[in-house]
C-alpha cells in the first residue's frame, strides 16, 4: 500500500543503525517474584496451590481452563476443571485421567489457596480460574468471549486484584456481530447452493458445536454431516443437554450417496486434504474470527469467510478489564503488547504484556490451531 | 454503486471461471452503460488514479476515531491495507449525522471523487467523514479503494473480455482488440466498444493489437513434435513493444499499453521508412550501433524513466527495436497468416529498408535472428549460449500458428536461462500486505563481508509455498531479536538459495550490488549460516556471469 511506504522507509532506515534501544512501550515481561503466580518453564504456577494453570508440560497438578489442545495437554498426574468440561477433557486426554470436576462458582481449597472456576463463555466447560491466597486474589481468564453462545454457559464477570487476560483479538478492528446473525448468513449460503455440497470448516471443538446450536435455534432440523474430528466432540455436548440438529458422520454414508445440498462440518485441516475428494464441486467456507480481515480470507483460499469467534473482541476485552476492577493486569496471547499499552496509556491502568512465552506456545500447536485459534 | 459493490463481492466469493463470467455478464447486462464503462475500466485496472493518499485518508479517520496513532498503525499492520483498516474501524468513528448516500458509480468516478480530492484540509476531512456516515456499510471499503486508487479485483482481464463479448455478441478477440490502446470510460466509448461488427465505427489509427504471449516451456510437450516446425529465437532482455506506422504517424506501445514514443525519439525516423499501415512486434532494447549484443536492462531502465531524453542520454544509451513479427502490412491484418509467412514478409520488409538504418551499423531496427535447431537435444546447448549474447533464454514459436490473442498455451513457449544463485542468510522479515497481511513474507537476506559480518544483499518476496511461509512465519516469531515497527530482526540462522537474473554495481545499496528479480529458490535447511555465500563470491559472479553460482557446492572461502 502506497500509504504504508513512508513508515516502512522510516523503519528500513532505522534498522541500518546498529543498536536501537527498546522503545518505551516495549516492557520487560515477567511476573513479580513474590506474586501469587509465577512463570516457570512448565507454565503459570501457583506455589500456594502447588498447581500449574494450563501447563505446557506434564506436572503434578494442572488446573485447566478448557479443553483446547493448547490449554489442556496430556501427561499430568492430576487435573482440575469445571464440571461441564469433564466429558471433553476425558475424550481428549483419555478416559482414565485423574480428574476432579468443580461446579461453576464453587470455592475449593487446594493447598494453601482457594480456587474457583467461573464460566468463560468460550466453549463447553470453559472457565476463568480465580485463586485466592495470602490476602490476594488473581483471576486467570483463559480464553473467553462475552457474546451469546447457545452451546455453553455465558461469561460471568469476576472481580480480582490481579487479572491475567488473553488478547487473541486485541485490536479495535475486531468487533463481532451477534452469532445468530452470522449463523443466518451461513444458513443462506447453504440454502443458496441446492446443487452442490456445502463444506463448512470450523474448529472441531467449540466452533462446530456452536454453529450447530445456532442453526438449531434458527429452526434447522435437517441432518448435518460431520467429519470424524467434529463427530468425536458431539457426545460430550449432547450429554450436557445442548440443543443440536441431528448429525451423522460422513463416513457412515455409502460412498456413492449424493451430497448435493447437504451441509458438512469439518476442521480446517481437512481443507485441501484427500478427504475433500469425496465431494464434487463443493462450495467451501471457513468460520473464524480471523475471517473479519479480507487478506486473511483470501490467503486461506476458501470461497467464503464468515467472521465468528469464540474469543473476546476488542470491546469484550476492555469490558472484562473494567468489570474485573483489577489493580494490575497481565496480558497474554495475540496482541498482548498492544492491549497492555492501551490499558496503560489510555485507561491509566497498571498493565503489562506477559506475551512471548505464550505466543510461542500457541504457535507450537498444529498448523490450524496455531495460525488460527478460534 | 451498490450493483458494482455486489459484483465485486460475488467475484471474491466465487472461484470457478463459469461463475465469475456469469457474474460479470449479469452485471454488464443490467448496469447503466455509463456505470458499466467505469466498472470495466476499474476491472481492467485501467483506472487507478490516486485521488487521495492512503496516508491522508488514515489521518482523517484517525482524527475522527479518538484512537491513539500507534494503535491505528497496529491495526493497519494487521490488515495490510488502509482502505480496509478504515472500513473496519468505521463503527468507532464519531461521524456526523448524514442522509443515506446512494450514487451511481459513474457519478462517483466522474465527479464526486475528483471533487473530494480537490478539497483541502478541514473541508476535505469533513466531506470524507460525511460520505462515510452516509454510505451503506458494504460500500465503505470500495469507496476508500477508489479514492486511494488502490482498487484491484482478482479477476483476469480475459474473463472480463469474455463476459463483455458475450453481452455484445462479438468474438472475444475482436473485443480484446477494441480494448487495446486505452479505454476512456464514458457512455460513448462503452457503446462503441459493444457496437455490432457491421456498425463499423472506424478504429483509432493508434490502436495496437493484443500481444500474443508465451508460456513457460513444457519440454515433454515438444519432444513428440518435429523441431523443424518451430521457429527458435533469442528471448531478449528488453521490453515487449509494438511499433505502429499508420497515416504517416508513429505509435510505439509498450506491453503495458503505454504510448512511449516520447521516450524513444530515435525510432520515429525508422518507423517513417516502414511504409503505410505497418505494425511490428518486437523487443525494445538499448543496443549501441557497433555492439554485438544489447547493453542490458539497466541502461534500458534509464531510458524508460525519461519522457524526453536529452542528447547525452540518447548517445550513451541508444535504443534499438528488435523486430520479430509483422502484424500488419499495407493496412492488412496479417495475424491470421501462419508465422512462417509473416516471418518471410518481415524479412523482406527489413531487407528492403535503406541501408543506413537496417544494417547493424545503424542498428536502430534489427531483425531478431532465427536460430538453427536440428534436434531437441541441441535445445539446451543453444539456451546456454543465451547469456553470452545478452539474451535471457529462448523463444519457440510454432511456424504454422496464427498470431494469437493473449496467452494460448502450446503455440509460443519461452525457455529461460536458469537463474544465478547465491546462498544467503535471513536477517529481517516484515509482514506482507493484502492476502499476506500479518504473515512475515517480505524477507531481507545478507551475505558475509570480509570481516565476519552479514551485510544486507537482497530482498525477496516469493518462492516459498504456503506451508513453508507458515512455518517460517512461526520460526520468525519465535526467533525475533528486535522489532522495529513492522520489521523484525531475526537470529541469523536460516539459509536460503536465492535466484536472480543479474547483478549490477550500485552505490545505493550497502552491499554495493543491485540484484535483478531476486526470489527464493530453496530453503536450505541443510546449511548453516556460516556456510552461506560471501560478498566476494557475489562480486566474482558479477565479473563472470557464466559461472551462475558462487559456491558450486563448496563452502565459500572466508
Amino acid at each position: 500500500m502506497a500509504s504504508g511506504e513512508p513508515a516502512r522507509r522510516q523503519w528500513a532506515r532505522g534498522r541500518q543503525d546498529a543498536a536501537i534501544p527498546l522503545q518505551r512501550h516495549q516492557r520487560a515481561m515477567a511476573l513479580p517474584p513474590d506474586g501469587l503466580l509465577q512463570l516457570t518453564p512448565q507454565g503459570l504456577y501457583c506455589p500456594a496451590a502447588a498447581a500449574w494453570i494450563d501447563p505446557w508440560r506434564p506436572v503434578s497438578r494442572a488446573l485447566i481452563t478448557h479443553g483446547h489442545a493448547d490449554h489442556a495437554r496430556p501427561g499430568s498426574a492430576a487435573y482440575w476443571a469445571a464440571t461441564p468440561g469433564e466429558g471433553v477433557l476425558r475424550q481428549r486426554l483419555g478416559a482414565g485421567i485423574e480428574l476432579t470436576g468443580v461446579a461453576y462458582g464453587q470455592e475449593r481449597r487446594i493447598g494453601e489457596a482457594l480456587v474457583s472456576f467461573h464460566p468463560a463463555g468460550h466453549v463447553l466447560g470453559s472457565a476463568q480460574i480465580r485463586i485466592t491466597a495470602g490476602g490476594e486474589t488473581w483471576l486467570i481468564s483463559g480464553d473467553y468471549k462475552r457474546d451469546a453462545d447457545p452451546s455453553c454457559d455465558p461469561f460471568e464477570p469476576v472481580s480480582a486484584d490481579v487479572l491475567i487476560t488473553e488478547a487473541t483479538f486485541g485490536l479495535p478492528i475486531y468487533r463481532w456481530r451477534p452469532g445468530h446473525r452470522v449463523a443466518a448468513e451461513i444458513l443462506a449460503w447453504w440454502r443458496g447452493a441446492p446443487h452442490r455440497p456445502s463444506v463448512l470448516f470450523a474448529y472441531a471443538f467449540g466452533k462446530a458445536q456452536r454453529l450447530l446450536a445456532e442453526l438449531a435455534a434458527l429452526g434447522v432440523e435437517e441432518e448435518v454431516l460431520l467429519h470424524g474430528a467434529v463427530q468425536a466432540l458431539m457426545e460430550p455436548y449432547r450429554s450436557q443437554g445442548v440443543v443440536l440438529p441431528p448429525t451423522r458422520p460422513l463416513s457412515e454414508l455409502p460412498r456413492n450417496t449424493a451430497l448435493a445440498g447437504r451441509l458438512v462440518l469439518a476442521p480446517p485441516s481437512a481443507h485441501r486434504s484427500p478427504w475433500m475428494r469425496r465431494f464434487t464441486t463443493p462450495q467451501t467456507a471457513f468460520v473464524s474470527g480471523w475471517m473479519a480481515v479480507r487478506g486473511a480470507r483470501r490467503r486461506r483460499g476458501f470461497e467464503r469467510g464468515f467472521a465468528l469467534s469464540d474469543h473476546a473482541d476488542w470491546d469484550g476485552l476492555l469490558a472484562t478489564v473494567r468489570d474485573c476492577g483489577a489493580r494490575q493486569i497481565y496480558v497474554t496471547h495475540g496482541n498482548s503488547d498492544g492491549l497492555a499499552r492501551y490499558l496503560r496509556e489510555e485507561m491509566g491502568l497498571a498493565a503489562d504484556p506477559l506475551g512471548r512465552a505464550f505466543e510461542g506456545q500457541r504457535n507450537e500447536e498444529g498448523e490450524v490451531a496455531a495460525a488460527l485459534p478460534g | 454503486m451498490q450493483l458494482f459493490a455486489e459484483l465485486i463481492e460475488t467475484l471474491e466469493h466465487s472461484s470457478g471461471t463459469r461463475a465469475r463470467v456469469a457474474a460479470l455478464t449479469g452485471f454488464f447486462r443490467v448496469a447503466d452503460p455509463a456505470d458499466g464503462a467505469w466498472a470495466l475500466a476499474l476491472l481492467l485496472g485501467k483506472r487507478r488514479r490516486r485521488l487521495i493518499t492512503g496516508r491522508r485518508l488514515r489521518q482523517i479517520a484517525l482524527e475522527g476515531s479518538g484512537l491513539p496513532e500507534w494503535l491505528f498503525d497496529s491495526c493497519h499492520a494487521q490488515v495490510g491495507d488502509s482502505a480496509e483498516t478504515i472500513a473496519l474501524l468505521l463503527p468507532r468513528l464519531a461521524l456526523p449525522p448524514a442522509p443515506p448516500l446512494e450514487l451511481p458509480l459513474a457519478a462517483w468516478m466522474g465527479t464526486r471523487l475528483p471533487a473530494l480530492a480537490a478539497l483541502e484540509g478541514e473541508a476535505q476531512a469533513e466531506a470524507v467523514l460525511a460520505v462515510w456516515a452516509g454510505l451503506p456499510e458494504g460500500q465503505v471499503f470500495l469507496f476508500n479503494k477508489l479514492l486511494t486508487g488502490g482498487f484491484r479485483v482478482g479477476v483476469a482481464a480475459g474473463l472480463v473480455t469474455r463476459a463483455l463479448a458475450e453481452v455484445a455478441g462479438l468474438e472475444e478477440a475482436e473485443l480484446a482488440h477494441r480494448l487495446m490502446g486505452g479505454f476512456e470510460p464514458s457512455l460513448e466509448t462503452m457503446e462503441a466498444l459493444l457496437a455490432p461488427l457491421e456498425a463499423g465505427a472506424a478504429a483509432p489509427i493508434s490502436r495496437p493489437y493484443p500481444f500474443c504471449l508465451a508460456s513457460p516451456l513444457e519440454p515433454e510437450r515438444l519432444a513428440a513434435t518435429d523441431p523443424a516446425g518451430w521457429q527458435v529465437e533469442w528471448k531478449w532482455d528488453g521490453i515487449r513493444a509494438q511499433l505502429i506506422r499508420r497515416d504517416s504517424q508513429t505509435f510505439l506501445w509498450s506491453r503495458g499499453e503505454e504510448l512511449i514514443n516520447g521516450s524513444f525519439p530515435e525510432l520515429e525516423g525508422v518507423a517513417a521508412l516502414l511504409g503505410p499501415g505497418t505494425v511490428l512486434d518486437g523487443e525494445l532494447t538499448v543496443w549501441p550501433a557497433g555492439a554485438s549484443q544489447p547493453a542490458g536492462f539497466g541502461p534500458l531502465q534509464r531510458r524508460l524513466g525519461r519522457q524526453k531524453p536529452g542528447g547525452a542520454l540518447l548517445r550513451e544509451c541508444p535504443a534499438a527495436f528488435v523486430a520479430y513479427d509483422l502484424l500488419e502490412q499495407g493496412d492488412r491484418d496479417l495475424r491470421p497468416e501462419p508465422l512462417g509467412r509473416r516471418r518471410a514478409a518481415l524479412e523482406d520488409l527489413v531487407r528492403g529498408l535503406p541501408e543506413a538504418v537496417s544494417t547493424p551499423a545503424a542498428g536502430l531496427l534489427r531483425l531478431s535472428p532465427v536460430l538453427p535447431l536440428g534436434s531437441w537435444e541441441e535445445l539446451d546447448t543453444l539456451r546456454q549460449q543465451a547469456r553470452s549474447v545478452g539474451a535471457e533464454g529462448l523463444m519457440l514459436k510454432a511456424l504454422d500458428s496464427a498470431y494469437g490473442v493473449g496467452r494460448r498455451r502450446g503455440l509460443w513457449w519461452k525457455h529461460k536461462l536458469e537463474p544465478m544463485e547465491l546462498d544467503a542468510v535471513l536477517l529481517y522479515a516484515q509482514a506482507g500486505s493484502g492476502r499476506r497481511a500479518n504473515l512475515h513474507t517480505d524477507y531481507t537476506f545478507g551475505l558475509w563481508d570480509g570481516e565476519g559480518r552479514l551485510v544486507t544483499f537482497a530482498k525477496a518476496y516469493s518462492g516459498l509455498d504456503d506451508g513453508e511461509i507458515t512455518e517460517l512465519d512461526r520460526w520468525i516469531r519465535r526467533h525475533t531479536t528486535e522489532r522495529f515497527g513492522p520489521v523484525r530482526a531475526v537470529e541469523p540462522l536460516q539459509v536460503f538459495t536465492l535466484g536472480f537474473e543479474g547483478l549490477q554495481r550500485s552505490s545505493r545499496h550497502r552491499s554495493g550490488l543491485a540484484v535483478r528479480f531476486p526470489r527464493i529458490l530453496r530453503w536450505r535447511r541443510d546449511r548453516t549460516a556460516e556456510s552461506a555465500d560471501t560478498l566476494a563470491s557475489a562480486l566474482a559472479l558479477l565479473q563472470n556471469p557464466a559461472q551462475r553460482s558462487a559456491g558450486q557446492g563448496e563452502t565459500a572461502e572466508r
